[in-house]
């Protein structure tokens, strides 16, 4: 289909060239480019972008399995309708679903009109981004601000700055941001993280932050075990609350080698560490563990915080950038009154000082060679 | 060194000669020679022997070009706005070559004077920037690399194995160009059974690893780094033999085994030839073949009416990869398709050679992944933060980030496992070019 467009129409000096951005991205997708190295090495390795996002992705997919199930369970729970399996996971689909449309429709969208006008292919960065949005956001958050929400993070995070490859922070969290502050009665409290059945009054059913936060590890005890956390039966955003779906993506990014093992690692030991001294310094009554599984710690930490774009390039930048996004998330949890959750804003203001800690890591090595040069 | 990457193609030559070719007609490519302004010396009809000059540097004339076999000059071929691209010659039935006598080589104007006379001058290369030996600089040292680690690089042993005295005269005379001495790498996997380490007036390194560790490059890095105000020469092992054999007899002898390699290489064996020969009387050509001189990934593209290159002791054969796999990037098994990540099967069958093509398996895109570069860099620096450089032409950036140091063969597996399909080595050229006219 997309081979008989191709000749003539689409091509330089066709009637329809403007087009071309758009018809190769189809075309490439259904069939790997025919083009050959020009200059540099003849041979390439058989990874591309398109590679790379689709191991992201399938690793996101134990997440939001599971997400979708826990979406049904939970409505089940909160308002008793005793549900079979099949039930609540066929429900949770069905709300997931347009979550996903709507992201991908709007995302994508924006992404082929900048790539036109650029003039450019268009990048696979969306194919995660599209789908980590759904997956953070509480699931019966409108779709027009869903969709108000991609357009302003796809336009004001990555396009502007040149696309996928060139933006600062990252997209899918700025979407969330993005509703978080605009429309916080959607984002917070403890009505919206589960889903409320038409002509239901929304009932309240708040997170293990928001009962820690407010009543302390006896209160949580008494609502949520660590294992309810552990496994994930606690609302929440859709795609956060199962340690166990999260570490399955983990192995596989830490596994192809997508994602750094190096920021999981840290950010995990910055949130222990930081976790610990909360503990003894009274500003919670939590076990530091606790704070890796609550909320969404460990998937900002496994999906958010790696991505190789907006993150510390250098390796001992990661180490750095990990540990501080783990550590301030924490910090925020435990000294902020405001917000319950730290990990969003402790992504994204790492992502902002990322190429900071690659410059000090850089001109330290600089320095070094500077010294082993005269040495030698 | 640890860092690396041995690209598993198939179609490495098996250690025999199968034919010699004295070939119809030789090129003469000025072409081969960076930083090497040709002016000419011959025309059409004259009689060369193997060792006359046929070019001479527009700025220093001392520094000459020779015919690599005695005959007749048939054709000057020349490019856009008249550059010169090749000269042709004849050879005769029976070889004649100028005689530059053997008396000893015994200082350092001498030796230069013989190099530059005899036209292997331009075998030295300097160090930054990849360009001819400037014959009024004294290097900090030479740097020999006894062996290739590159994909189906020739084996040098086989290669050179039996030229043990032509190699160690051509270091006792570079030994006398500097003052920091010869440096020698010798392969460690294969360490005592090379005659190589027997070598005297030289200081040895053995030194062992995947692709780059056999670039004099890499070596370089590790032994004594070059810094700025600093020049180097090298010189490869095959250069470094026929500097050994003009000293011993005053004969220009530029033969060679050539290894054809390559998965559509029909027999892929060493042939034996002079440089400048057709590579169509070296080896078969299929159809919708590429023909390269030199190895995957720094290899130079002959074409199939090209001539082998000065440098050039290998062609490698491979078939245009024009065919559009369906959905490949999504499949989960891609038997034929080797990649260096773990995001295909290919660690599954680590002993296993792959029938490579040149296809870009991608897009070009903006960078992503970046630890991919420093996998595959066995070098003191970041590759990500010198291409930036280089593509932001900012010098002291990239003289910082160590443009000094490198060659775009040195960062070839870059271009190769970039996922965001970058042709890294033309960026670091084009640094490389930069630096060369600002600095100059």
């Amino acid at each position: 289909m997309a081979d008989q467009n191709k000749p003539g129409l689409f091509e330089k000096g066709g009637k329809l060239y403007w087009l071309h951005s758009s018809v190769d991205a189809f075309d490439t997708f259904l069939r790997v480019p025919g083009t050959v190295t020009r200059r540099g090495a003849h041979v390439r390795d058989g990874i591309d972008l398109k590679r790379v996002m689709i191991m992201v992705v399938i690793a996101l997919v134990p997440a939001a399995l599971f997400g979708m199930y826990n979406v049904g369970l939970q409505t089940s729970l909160t308002y008793g309708l005793g549900w079979g399996f099949f039930q609540l996971f066929w429900y949770g689909l069905l709300k997931m679903l347009p979550l996903f449309i709507v992201s991908y429709v709007v995302g994508l969208a924006i992404e082929f009109a900048s790539s036109q006008i650029r003039g450019e292919e268009v990048n696979e960065g969306y194919l995660v981004t599209g789908f980590l949005i759904p997956l953070i956001v509480p699931v019966d958050v409108p779709l027009w601000m869903l969709a108000l929400a991609v357009a302003f993070s796809v336009i004001f995070v990555k396009e502007v700055f040149g696309g996928t490859g060139m933006n600062i922070w990252n997209p899918a969290l700025v979407a969330r941001a993005f509703l978080f502050f605009s429309y916080p009665s959607s984002m917070s409290g403890s009505s919206v993280w589960v889903h409320a059945p038409k002509g239901v009054d929304a009932v309240s059913a708040a997170t293990p932050l928001a009962i820690a936060h407010d009543g302390g590890l006896a209160a949580l005890d008494a609502q949520y075990s660590f294992m309810d956390m552990f496994w994930g039966f606690i609302p929440g955003s859709t795609g956060e609350t199962s340690v166990v779906a999260i570490l399955l993506g983990a192995i596989l990014l830490v596994w192809t080698g997508v994602a750094s093992w190096k920021i999981m690692v840290s950010s995990i030991a910055g949130g222990l560490l930081v976790g610990w001294l909360g503990q003894v310094a009274g500003a919670t009554t939590l076990p530091c563990y606790y704070q890796i599984v609550m909320g969404g710690f460990l998937f900002g930490s496994i999906f958010m915080a790696t991505d190789p774009v907006t993150a510390a390039q250098t390796e001992t930048g990661k180490w750095i950038y990990g540990f501080l996004i783990g550590a301030l998330a924490v910090v925020v949890r435990l000294w902020n009154p405001g917000y319950m959750e730290g990990m969003m804003l402790a992504i994204l203001l790492m992502n902002t000082f990322a190429p900071l800690i690659d410059h000090c890591v850089v001109t330290a090595a600089v320095n070094r060679r500077a010294k082993r040069v005269k040495t030698a | 060194m640890k860092k690396g990457l041995d690209i598993p193609i198939r179609g490495a030559a098996a250690r025999q000669v199968v034919k010699t070719v004295l070939p119809r007609t030789v090129a003469v490519k000025p072409t081969d020679f960076k930083g090497f302004v040709p002016r000419l010396l011959v025309k059409e009809g004259d009689r060369v022997l193997a060792g006359s000059p046929v070019l001479a540097d527009k700025q220093r004339p001392r520094i000459l070009v020779t015919s690599p076999v005695s005959g007749t000059v048939t054709r000057v071929v020349r490019g856009e706005k008249r550059k010169l691209l090749a000269v042709f010659v004849t050879p005769d039935a029976r070889q004649e070559y100028v005689d530059f006598g053997t008396r000893k080589a015994t200082s350092a104007e001498a030796v230069k004077e013989l190099l530059l006379n005899a036209g292997l001058w331009g075998a030295l290369i300097q160090r930054p920037y990849g360009v001819m030996a400037d014959p009024d600089l004294k290097p900090k040292a030479i740097f020999i690399s006894s062996f290739s680690t590159a994909p189906l690089a020739p084996d040098t042993e086989f290669t050179l194995g039996d030229r043990f005295d032509d190699i160690q005269a051509g270091i006792n005379a570079l030994g006398l160009l500097t003052d920091g001495g010869i440096h020698f790498a010798i392969d460690k996997s294969v360490y005592s059974k090379t005659p190589f380490h027997k070598v005297e007036n030289a200081i040895t390194h053995v030194v062992g690893g995947k692709h780059p560790a056999g670039n004099v490059g890499v070596q370089i890095s590790h032994i004594s780094p070059i810094r700025k105000g600093e020049t180097v020469w090298t010189v490869s092992l095959l250069h470094l033999a026929a500097i050994g054999r003009l000293v011993r007899t005053g004969k220009v002898d530029l033969r060679r085994k050539v290894a054809v390699t390559g998965p559509m290489a029909p027999t892929a064996a060493y042939v034996e030839t002079v440089p400048g020969a057709p590579v169509a009387e070296l080896a078969a050509i299929a159809p919708g073949v590429r023909v390269i001189g030199g190895d995957v990934l720094s290899g130079e593209i002959l074409g199939k009416d090209g001539c082998l290159g000065f440098f050039q002791d290998q062609l490698t054969l491979l078939n245009e990869g024009t065919d559009r796999e369906l959905l490949g990037w999504a499949k989960p098994f891609r038997p034929g398709v080797h990649s260096s990540s773990m995001c295909y099967f290919s660690w599954l069958t680590p002993g296993k050679k792959y029938d490579m093509d040149t296809n870009l398996h991608g897009g070009p895109r903006a960078f992503v992944e970046t630890k991919c570069f420093e996998d595959v860099t066995p070098m003191d620096l970041f590759p990500i933060y010198l291409i930036k450089a280089c593509l932001a032409g900012d010098i002291e950036k990239m003289e910082k980030f160590g443009i000094y140091e490198v060659l775009p063969e040195d960062l070839a597996l870059c271009d190769y496992v970039d996922p965001s399909k970058n042709d890294i080595q033309a960026i670091i050229q084009k640094g490389i070019d930069l630096m060369i006219k600002e600095m100059a």
